[in-house]
């Protein structure tokens, strides 16, 4: 019998060159039509100039030590020199804590310990007892740091004046304060918005369209410099604490916004199917309502917290001394002039903002993926 | 608007004296610029140096016989006088210079720490050695200051036109100068020096030497308060009588043992009881030259030949060897 059928099956090729393989992978990815080509040339000329240049700066030609600007001096290293990195380490306890007396350093490092607990506990998925680690973060972790920053004498921990706290460690003070208080309050403060109550959803309104209506640096300002002049002479307020209590304000009206957008997502109907299931209003709003919205509104609050992140360093124009503040005050010693310290003092301020503002936004990245695995959208 | 008003809201000032309120306090609160090398500047411990700095360790010394026992706040240019009137500050040390205006709105200044006068730095390939050549010139300077005030009239008397760009603080008018917004930086000749080595290349620049106005440094205080006045005036006396005296931070435990000159022996405490009208011990001009140093000890620390600055003594050498520093005798 005629068999019109194959039986064995033809030895696999490998793909064509042009689909398959990197060149495939390039073509398709990179020189898929003249723009893109043009494109990527473009960028990878781009590349081919600026990476050397970055890397002799900062890798190659940079000097890792010395005492002071003479290290940093061509004419006295001999040779070209890039980043001076010496500059940084000879300053680098001042430019994390500031004034912070160098015999109590181990209080901030401590509350950055518990602070990363913190945060780990909250953020990792899988962590036990979540519930736990919410209330450590959110008031365990307020009280402990709080007391190891400013002392408590009486469980044996000098007081620390909030005036030599500086550098990174208060621009962390700043953000974190920020972080801790915007985000609860933001969200109690987009509810009442849109609450039925009209006064609560009128003093919501006010109170966010206030302190979005007013730029920060007059905050700021008036927080600073003006309030003590209304105050009797008797009354002061810490100096750190005015400018914290204007950001967290400020950083809350924000947020609303933001969570306000989150629960506009919600369809009225989960509402209304949670309440026939029996739920009560706290209920639906804990179990229904806020963890949709709340996935929803994630990328516009981390877009907030980077923004109240990186506007911290605002507080350097009150007379703070915050991480940036410290940096420049850093640069003006006579000991370290050099023709490199400039570019050495803000490519590290980049270099330490980036880090913390892309992790931030990576760990926010894994958060989302996670939430969509269910819709892949 | 408000800022017209903070002088006549000012006196929310202390019922108390303000020494009486220092010492119920622990410590003083000293309002410093936030980076004038040689004048307040912290090191790389965070501890605050410089001849401004100096001088509020000494006020702390001679009032609670520890140096340490001071709070620096920085203040920009703007803002300085409204932290001193708010009470937020006890003193402004803080390159200011003393003007009537300022005197006559509700401030004070006792004595005269330091003598300048308001200089130029320039790019040396600008090849200028005169200011009359800045005809026509941008110049960079900083909002709140006297230096926006001298430059019009300088170049008003002499029929020259310029343009000036100002900043809130030394690091953006620093920074605008060297980006080649302008083709000067004008201030006070004592930060320039200071500001020239913070440029990348110091050696393309100069500080030219004229100087188009007086500023006379003093420590500012509010108005009203005599009994703080005397001390803040007789600190600066006490440095630079002790240095007339002969009198250093290095021997003034060896002077103190064998004291002969009546004259040591007064400013060291050891006879008359002169520091009790000041509301503190007698040993205070002692414990201010033991813990900070003479005048001329403070200055050679910060700002002198042996520091990256270099600034030369000049006006502020004592009067009898050419200079102007001139203190009342103690007794
Ligand atoms: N002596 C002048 C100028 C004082 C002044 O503010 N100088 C600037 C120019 S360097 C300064 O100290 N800046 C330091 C800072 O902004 O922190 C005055 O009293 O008005």
């Amino acid at each position: 019998m005629q068999r019109f059928i194959r039986v064995d099956l033809v030895a696999s090729r490998a793909p064509p060159a042009a689909v398959g393989g990197p060149l495939g992978w390039m073509r398709r990815n990179l020189f898929s039509s003249l723009a893109n080509g043009l494109t990527t040339l473009l960028i990878l000329g781009l590349l081919a100039w600026a990476l050397p240049i970055a890397l002799r700066f900062l890798v190659l030609d940079a000097v890792w030590t010395g005492a002071s600007g003479d290290a940093c001096r061509p004419e006295v290293a001999g040779r070209p020199v890039g980043a001076c990195w010496a500059f940084i380490a000879d300053k680098i306890n001042y430019l994390a804590y500031g004034s912070y007396p160098a015999a109590e350093r181990w209080r901030p490092n401590l509350a950055v310990a518990l602070l990363a607990l913190a945060a780990g506990w909250m953020l990792w998925l899988g962590a036990p007892r979540r519930d736990l680690g919410a209330l450590f973060a959110f008031v365990a972790f307020p009280v402990c740091a709080y007391l190891l920053l400013a002392g408590a004498p009486s469980l044996g921990l000098p007081s620390v004046a909030t005036g030599l706290w500086g550098g990174f460690l208060v621009t962390m003070v700043v953000a974190v304060v920020g972080i801790v208080v915007s985000l609860p309050l933001g969200i109690l403060l987009a509810l009442g918005r849109r609450s039925t109550l009209p006064v609560v959803r009128v003093l919501s309104t006010a109170f966010i369209e206030f302190w979005r209506g007013v730029p920060l640096i007059t905050v700021l300002f008036m927080a600073n410099v003006m309030l003590p002049l209304f105050l009797p002479g008797d009354i002061t307020v810490d100096r750190l604490l005015r400018p914290l209590v204007g950001i967290a304000l400020f950083a809350s009206a924000y947020m609303a916004e933001v969570v306000r957008g989150g629960l506009q997502t919600v369809p009225k109907g989960q509402q209304e199917a949670a309440a026939a299931l029996g739920l009560s209003q706290a209920q639906s709003l804990r179990l229904v309502v806020l963890p949709q919205a709340l996935k929803v509104a994630l990328p516009g609050i981390v877009n907030t917290i980077i923004g109240l992140f990186k506007d911290t360093t605002l507080v350097s124009i009150v007379g703070i001394s915050d991480f940036i503040r410290v940096l420049e005050a850093s640069r003006a010693d006579p000991r370290w002039s050099a023709a490199t310290i400039p570019a050495t003092a803000y490519a590290f301020a980049a270099l330490v903002y980036f880090t913390v503002c892309f992790g931030m936004a990576r760990y926010a990245g894994f958060i989302e993926r996670r939430l969509a695995a269910g819709e892949r959208r | 608007m408000l800022f017209c008003m903070a002088p006549a809201l000012a006196q929310n000032g202390p019922a108390q004296g303000t020494l009486a309120q220092v010492k119920a306090r622990g410590h003083l609160v000293c309002g410093v610029s936030g980076g004038v090398a040689g004048f307040s500047i912290p090191d790389s411990q965070g501890q605050w140096r410089g001849l401004d700095v100096d001088f509020c360790r000494a006020l702390a010394a001679a009032i609670f016989d520890d140096p340490a026992k001071v709070r620096f706040i920085p203040q920009s240019s703007a803002a300085r006088f409204t932290a001193l009137q708010s009470g937020e500050i006890d003193v402004l040390s803080r390159n200011t210079t003393w003007t009537l205006s300022r005197d006559t709105a509700a401030m004070n200044f006792p004595v005269i720490t330091f003598y300048d006068g308001q200089g130029f730095l320039v790019r040396k390939s600008l090849n200028i050695a005169s200011v009359k050549q800045l005809d026509r010139a941008t110049i960079c300077l900083q909002q709140g200051t006297t230096t926006e005030l001298n430059l019009a009239d300088w170049f008003r008397t002499r029929g020259l036109t310029y343009k000036v760009v100002t900043f809130a603080n030394s690091e953006q008018t620093l920074g605008a100068y060297e980006s080649g917004r302008c083709d000067a930086y004008s201030t006070d000749k004592s930060s320039l020096y200071g500001e020239r080595l913070k440029t990348a290349h110091p050696d393309e620049h100069v500080i030219l030497d004229e100087a188009i106005s007086k500023e006379p440094f003093a420590p500012g205080i509010r108005q009203g308060d005599d009994p703080w006045r005397d001390l803040v005036a007789w600190t600066h006396y006490a440095m630079i009588d002790a240095e007339e005296a002969g009198i250093s931070q290095a021997n003034v435990e060896e002077m103190r043992r064998s004291a002969l000159s009546p004259d040591v022996k007064r400013i060291l405490g050891l006879e008359g009881k002169y520091g009790e009208g000041l509301g503190l011990t007698t040993d205070w001009a002692y414990r201010i030259i033991r813990h900070v140093g003479n005048y001329g000890d403070s200055f050679e620390r910060n700002v002198g030949a042996q520091t990256p600055l270099k600034i030369p003594r000049g006006l502020n050498a004592l009067w009898n060897q050419g200079g102007l520093q001139y203190g009342p005798p103690i007794r």
